[in-house]
């Protein structure tokens, strides 16, 4: 049976080269023209410990993790035990026959990986073995694995040779005992490869990569699952001129050195997970009130706490938008894809400069370490702007009236006319501290009025005449965005809302919220925190919850959405 | 009110050694400007919050740039402020609640990094801001509105803090003589890392230390104050440390260490960093095996 989509997921222990194996599956599939994602969960320690990481291959680009697995390598009884669950009807199983045994009869067969794997000369090619049986399961192209073989092991060393031979062999001891085990899983549909550049990028590589491209020249951070590879990053690539890139001691440190290159001119970023943003928020307070633009990333994970260090959960959507005592409301972006994680961190880079203050970049672990093909983006569609600044002949004040009538007036940059003091206590217009009540009126009011000067995030509006209408945030754009195809194949009466801006919202996307039809929201969080803040507003909103610490899954939500609006229609 | 500002809302008491502190400060800035020819722009005023932090907007004359930022972490936002523009001179004012309580997590890994930033830490052994509690500077048993019974923790010794954690330069000073505190400042300035003069700046309402310090030379009474002896080395590690075993308050440079900022190190490391354009870098991530 052709199928066009099939998710292999390779399940044991931290350090049995789980990702390494959907990796090199991923990529051999990318580089067969089709559309892949990575999905990768594991405990947050260095090595052990129970973990999986898998891929799913289509022919169409991918938009989620998908329902369940066809292919399941389970190299341990735990991982057998833990994921069969998740086999889709007709999935196979393929166990280490060297370390359990399942009793005869089931959808399964055993392989001994590592004895077929010495048998080549290459004890390190066990994964090449249960790579070669799954191939042989979902009838995929040996000549494209062979190939990927060949690119990844000519590293021009003696020796280049037989290793290659070694793990093509062992792909094909693999392929043999797939084959006598008689199982299929169906048979992959020919890839139509796309007529664009590609890369193969991680969530956190996107934002790092699209701020950069924006003009960051300022970084700083502190390890923190999962933000780390944001850092890593940027202490690997953020050189040059003018730049500076630094670990720093703590995220107290990080957000109040970002807060002070921002100002002094820089385009400064730091990037967190929850713990560290509970950090920051005073910090961040300071960079409202004194008006500092920088841009603070929030790689979610599930919280509270330490929580779930190495998951995805979309609960500090409260937070994140009003990380800070006092009348504070963030700008906020929330990217749902790996693509819109590079345009959203380009943008957030220019609002900052464009309202002269804080914008949070929120995306999710979901986002952050999956990997994807997706479109070379293109520099030339960044345009990345700087703050106005003032010149000698300006008469205005850094911290005079603003309604919005007029351009923002410009900021003084230290070295330069117009100095002044960025004070954290209300203050007046060359910001000496001031409790006068006019003071305060005025510029509570400025702050606030400054996020109408933001715009250009990406949104989506579809059937936006539907009874009902679909809005996810984040990461839950693609699980919903499949629930809401596979509703619309059926005959249901349902639209679509998505916002990268979550503040402020694009007056189109507030136009259809403003029609009263009933806003569905599904989110990773408990307290339903995107729907409640649309009812804040007066909207009619509710949310579909799940707080397992994994993605929605596409048929999940069919279903819940569908209970939700009586269509009888099911996954 | 301030002598420019009317309506500014904050006002130190009589008497306040914050009030010397400052004209070291503004002499010092200015002679920094002058000897380096270069615009007051150029030096941005870091405060914390606490009495000294409103340093940041009494200074008279032509302005510097300033922050008034939160409690406790004037360094890590000079640290921001050096780093994102190194030509900038940047001066944090903190009390000794704002540098030694709240924000002393901050004066380790500034002089780890040698970060070329001064910082003038005014210490009157109380929180006077708000009225009268104790500091990390106050004396055991010392009776304040938060220690009612007396105090019981030890007290803080700010130079031996400073000298084992290896800032760059040491200063010791009080607020009574601007024009010595203001020469001291602008060598401070001056010094390639991290520098800290400390200031003893005393408290009228809460903490009046002016006899304590200077004591009584009518009476006969000796003040915990004493200037450094000329033979004591800035250099000597050595001396450093003999002079910070001796009872009372030096006045003067207790220890001085040029060496390589972190700018200057940074600088080093840029030069054999990678250097790959935007277009580069995506290109990295091109689809191939």
């Amino acid at each position: 049976m052709d199928k066009h989509d099939f998710v292999i997921r390779f399940a044991g222990e931290g350090g049995q080269g789980l990702v390494t194996s959907a990796d090199a599956l991923a990529r051999a599939a990318a580089h067969a023209g089709y559309f892949v994602q990575t999905h990768s969960t594991f405990p947050s320690q260095i090595m052990g410990g129970p973990a999986s990481s898998q891929v799913r291959i289509s022919t169409t680009p991918v938009l989620s993790s998908g329902d369940g697995v066809d292919v399941l390598v389970a190299l341990n009884q735990y991982a057998y035990d833990h994921h069969n669950e998740d086999l889709n009807p007709g999935g196979v199983t393929v166990y280490n026959a060297e370390e359990y045994e399942l009793p005869e009869g089931g959808n399964y067969f055993g392989i001994k990986a590592d004895e077929l794997a010495k048998s080549t000369g290459n004890a390190r090619a066990a994964n090449m073995v249960t790579i070669g049986a799954v191939a042989n399961l979902i009838d995929f192209k040996l000549e494209e694995i062979d190939e990927f073989i060949t690119q990844r092991f000519t590293r021009g060393r003696d020796g280049d040779a037989e290793i290659i031979e070694a793990n093509i062999k062992a792909v094909r001891l693999g392929v043999d005992v797939a084959a006598s085990s008689g199982f299929s899983v169906g048979q992959l549909e020919a890839a139509t490869p796309p007529d664009y550049q590609q890369i193969v990028i991680t969530g956190n590589a996107a934002l790092a990569m699209g701020a950069t491209a924006a003009g960051l020249n300022f970084y700083v951070g502190y390890p923190i699952s999962p933000a780390t590879t944001v850092l890593v990053w940027m202490e690997n690539n953020l050189w040059g001129e003018d730049r500076f890139v630094h670990q720093v001691a703590s995220e107290i440190e990080a957000i109040n050195a970002t807060l002070g290159a921002g100002f002094a001119g820089k385009k400064a970023m730091t990037a967190t997970a929850g713990p560290g943003f509970s950090l920051m928020s005073e910090g961040l307070g300071l960079a409202w009130m004194a008006e500092i633009p920088m841009v603070v990333t929030n790689v979610q994970r599930g919280g509270p706490a330490t929580g779930l260090p190495t998951k995805s959960e979309q609960s500090d959507l409260y937070t994140s938008m009003h990380p800070a005592h006092g009348d504070i409301r963030m700008p906020l972006l929330a990217p749902g894809t790996i693509e819109e994680c590079f345009y959203a961190a380009a943008l957030a880079q220019n609002w900052a400069e464009r309202y002269q203050g804080p914008v949070i970049l929120v995306t999710e672990f979901g986002l952050a370490e999956r990997g994807e093909n997706i479109r070379r983006p293109d520099l030339s569609k960044i345009s990345a702007e700087s703050r106005t600044t003032v010149s000698e002949s300006d008469t205005g004040k850094r911290y005079d009236s603003w309604d919005g009538s007029t351009p923002l007036p410009g900021m003084p940059i230290p070295g330069g006319p117009g100095a002044y003091v960025a004070n954290g206590s209300e203050h007046d217009e060359i910001g000496d501290t001031t409790h006068l009540p006019r003071h305060h009126v005025r510029l509570t009011e400025r702050r606030f009025k400054k996020i109408d000067l933001l715009d250009g995030a990406h949104y989506e509006i579809e059937n936006a005449n539907a009874e009902t209408i679909i809005m996810p945030w984040g990461s839950s754009k693609g699980p919903a965005r499949e629930a809401y195809d596979r509703l619309r194949d059926q005959g249901a009466d349902v639209g679509w809302l998505y916002s990268v801006s979550l503040n402020p919202l694009p007056e189109e996307v507030t136009e259809v919220l403003k029609t009263g039809k009933k806003i569905i929201v599904p989110e990773l969080n408990y307290l339903g925190q995107w729907s409640s803040l649309l009812r804040m507003e007066g909207y009619n909103a509710e949310s579909i919850t799940q707080y397992t610490g994994l993605p929605f899954r596409p048929a999940d939500l069919v279903d819940s959405i569908s209970e939700r609006i009586g269509a009888g229609v099911t996954a | 009110m301030s002598k420019r500002n009317p309506e500014y809302d904050f006002a130190w008491c009589p008497g306040c050694g914050d009030f010397g502190v400052r004209r070291a400060l503004q002499v010092a800035l200015e002679g920094y400007s002058a000897e380096h020819e270069e615009p007051q722009a150029n030096n941005v005023v870091v405060a914390g919050i606490g009495c000294s932090g409103n340093m940041v907007h009494l200074v008279e004359g032509e302005q510097p740039f300033g922050i008034h930022g939160i409690h406790g972490r004037s360094l890590p936002i000079a640290f921001g402020v050096k780093q994102g523009n190194p030509k900038l001179n940047t001066v944090v004012v903190a009390g000794d609640g704002d540098f030694l309580s709240i924000g002393a997590e901050h004066i380790g890994p500034a002089a780890n990094r040698n970060v070329n930033v001064t910082a003038v830490v005014m210490d009157n052994g109380v929180y006077g801001l708000t009225k009268g509690q104790s500091s990390p500077t106050s004396e055991f048993g010392a009776v304040t509105t938060s220690t009612p019974l007396g105090k019981i923790e030890t007290p803080v010794s700010p130079l031996k803090l400073y000298m084992s954690i290896g800032v760059t330069y040491i200063a010791s000073y009080y607020s009574s003589k601007p024009r010595v505190l203001a020469k001291m400042i602008q060598e401070a300035m001056n010094h390639k890392g991290f520098s800290i003069v400390h200031v003893q700046s005393p408290c009228t309402t809460y903490n009046d230390t002016y006899d304590i310090l200077k004591g009584k030379p009518k009476e006969g009474i000796k003040g915990l104050a004493y200037e450094i002896p000329e033979d004591h080395d800035p250099s000597s590690v050595e001396d450093a440390n003999d002079l910070l075993s001796r009872p009372g308050v030096p006045l003067g440079v207790i220890f001085k260490k040029e060496g390589k900022t972190l700018q200057d190190r940074y600088e080093e490391l840029r030069e054999r960093a990678p250097k790959r354009t935007n277009d580069e870098l995506l290109d990295s991530y091109l689809l191939q095996m």
